[in-house]
Formats: structure tokens, sequence, C-alpha cells
């Protein structure tokens, strides 16, 4: 059980949610996430399983970072359209995380479920050289599991691969039923 | 002295939610604090290696005349280029080999709570992987361990640490020196 329940009042309750930013270098983040990858890569046999692994740590950052974000950000309105949801992404998720907004977010000409955020240099593999017997292998599904969990945890069930193409592709596939709810909400 | 080129900074939220992130697969991973805390030592030494030449290169700092002074450029030059913050160098010994480091802000743990099954967990023991990983590699041997933790009710952090010995260095022959930039203690 969370200590606030077991220990009366935490302090962490009593601070702001808006501070003043703070900063850390880059190469920091680069460092520990380099050691993320290595050590989920020595508990794996495969590229996707490690691709996995890394996307169920996205997904606790992504689950974290939701409330935070729709407060300090949006006042506590929550979205409730699929392109709204996903410019949340786009642009405060973004800006949050990498202090810039998404290259590009675009629908797939022939499925309405599939949504694409491309990013020509994401972060998070900017300093990871693929080796060559691994070369499926993208670090960005960190980013995929981050995402995966703000669009899950916001109302609207998705599945996020992470592709190789034009840069790094995250492909957003929702479920049938939030396109399905999207349409009924359009004819009102 | 105390100078070094601004090197490319992130808003701090990714990094603390990620590190969380981490230890919380890690202490799914493992079955016991003490385990979790050797493994994040572990991976604090391993970045903490490869930490120094990034810093080197940085920071125009060159080498250290004493233990006081790679305090300070811990505290001072490290700490703020690489985190943001910097913690106030205390407590030291007499004979000046063991010093803490007093943190007022860690990043690592902004907005941690530690749940009670979690008691012996620390935290935050990363870090004192990196600095034994990053004097490692400048030929110092260092115990370092945390003396205190807020996580854990304590009013302050407090990082320990204490010089053990200067490694002595067998370079390969033709390695040039010169062009290496240690600190001699």
């Amino acid at each position: 059980m969370e200590t606030r329940f077991t220990r009366g009042k935490s302090a962490i309750l009593e601070r702001p949610l808006t501070r003043p930013k703070t900063e850390v270098s880059v190469s920091a983040f680069a460092l520990l996430f380099s050691e993320m990858v290595q050590y989920c890569q020595s508990r794996v046999y495969s590229v996707s399983e490690l691709q996995a692994r890394l996307a169920d740590m996205g997904q606790a950052v992504g689950a974290s970072l939701l409330d935070v974000l729709v407060l300090r950000e949006k006042n506590g309105k929550r979205e409730t359209k699929v392109l709204n949801i996903l410019l949340f992404i786009k642009v405060s998720v973004w800006r949050a995380l990498f202090g810039k907004e998404a290259d590009k977010l675009e629908q797939a000409n022939d499925d309405d479920k599939t949504y694409y955020i491309i990013e020509k240099e994401p972060l998070v593999n900017s300093y990871i050289s693929v080796p060559k017997e691994n070369s499926t292998l993208n670090c960005a599904a960190f980013t995929g599991g981050i995402v995966e969990a703000i669009l899950t945890h916001s109302g609207f069930p998705a599945k996020v691969t992470v592709h190789w193409h034009k840069g790094t592709t995250l492909m957003i596939k929702f479920d049938e039923a939030v396109i399905a709810r999207d349409k009924a909400l359009e004819g009102r | 002295m105390l100078m070094f080129c601004c090197c490319l900074l992130q808003n701090s939220e990714l990094f603390t939610l990620t590190y969380g992130a981490l230890v919380t697969q890690l202490c799914k991973d493992y079955e016991n604090d003490e385990e979790v805390n050797k493994q994040l030592d572990k991976m604090g030494y391993n970045i903490g290696v490869r930490l120094i030449e990034d810093f080197l290169a940085r920071s125009s700092v060159g080498r250290c005349q004493d233990f006081r002074e790679t305090a300070d450029v811990i505290a001072k030059v490290a700490f703020k280029m690489y985190l943001g913050i910097t913690p106030s160098v205390t407590n030291w010994s007499p004979a000046g080999d063991e010093f803490s480091l007093i943190l007022e802000n860690n990043p690592l743990v902004d907005f941690v709570e530690l749940p009670d099954n979690h008691s012996t967990l620390i935290y935050s023991n990363l870090l004192c992987g990196v600095l034994r990983g990053a004097l490692e590699m400048v030929q110092m041997a260092v115990d370092v361990r945390f003396a205190q933790d807020t996580l854990r009710g304590d009013n302050v952090t407090e990082i320990r640490m204490k010089f053990i010995k200067r490694i002595e260095e067998n370079l390969p022959a033709g390695d040039d020196q010169e062009e290496r930039k240690m600190v001699f203690y």
C-alpha cells in the first residue's frame, strides 16, 4: 500500500504541480537510457522481447505523466476526440518530454484506425547505434510505450508499434470501438 | 577553475520518470531490495566509467591537487552540469579523506514515495555507482554510500564519500600520457 495511506499526509501531496522548470543534461539521460537498454538486453532473447520490455518501462512513464500534464497544460480538461488527444500528444506531451513538438502527425490513407507520429531524430535514439545483426531494433519503443499508456489511460485504447520509416515512425492503431465512438460523437 | 561549457539541457521530468520506471522494473525483477540496490550501483558504475570522459571533454577542469579540490569539482561542476544542482560539501573528517555531499533537491526523487514494503531500498543508489565509477577512471578508489535520504524520512539527502587509495596506473606503452587528463592525489 502506498505510504500516504499508512503514514498519513505525504509532503508530496502538498507540493504545487507547477514548478520552476528544472533541467538536467541530455548526456545524463542518454547514459541512463543506455544502461536501461543494456539491462533489458541482458534479460531477453530477441529484439521483439527487448522492445517489449522498453515499451513496458515507457508505459510506466506515460502513466505517471498523463495526469500531471492534463492538470498543468489543459487545466484539468480531458480530451474526448481522437484528433485532439493526438494533438495533445504531438504538442504537449512531446514538449514536456523532449522540449519540442513531434515532427509530424499523419493519418493512414487507407485506414481510419491508424495514425502515425513521425520523428526524424528522436532524442532516445540520438546516441544509440544499432548493431547490424539487430538492425530492426528501435529503442524508440520506449517512446511508443509512453504514447500507448497516455492513449490507453485517457480512454483511447490503442496499440503503438515502432518502425524505421522516415526516421522513426510510431504507428498508432486505435481499437475499433474508439473510432466508432468518435464517429458517433461527430454526428451529434 | 570552475568553468564549463554549456551542454544540451532537457526538462528533468523525462529523466526523473525514466529513472522511476527503471527502479520499478528492477523491483519487479529482483527478489529483494538488497539485490536492487546492488544492481543500481552496478548500473551507476557503468555510467560513471563512461561519464568521466564526457565530463573531462566538456569541462575545462584539469587535474585536482587534493581530495578537497575533487570534492569541489564534483559538487560545483559535475553535479551542476549533469543534474542541474549544486550540493554542498561538508562534514570533512579531520584527516581530510572523507566528506559529505548534501543534496537539497535530488532530481531523481522528484514526486517519489517509497512504499512500506521497500523500506530498505536505496532509491538513488545509482548516484553512488556513478561517483565510484567516474573517480575510478581518474585513479581514485572511493567508497560512496547514502548516509541520509529524504525518501526515508531524513531531513536531508547526504552522500558520504571516503577516499580509499590512489590506484596505480599501468598505462600501455606508447599511450599518449600528456593527452589524458588525470587527477592525482
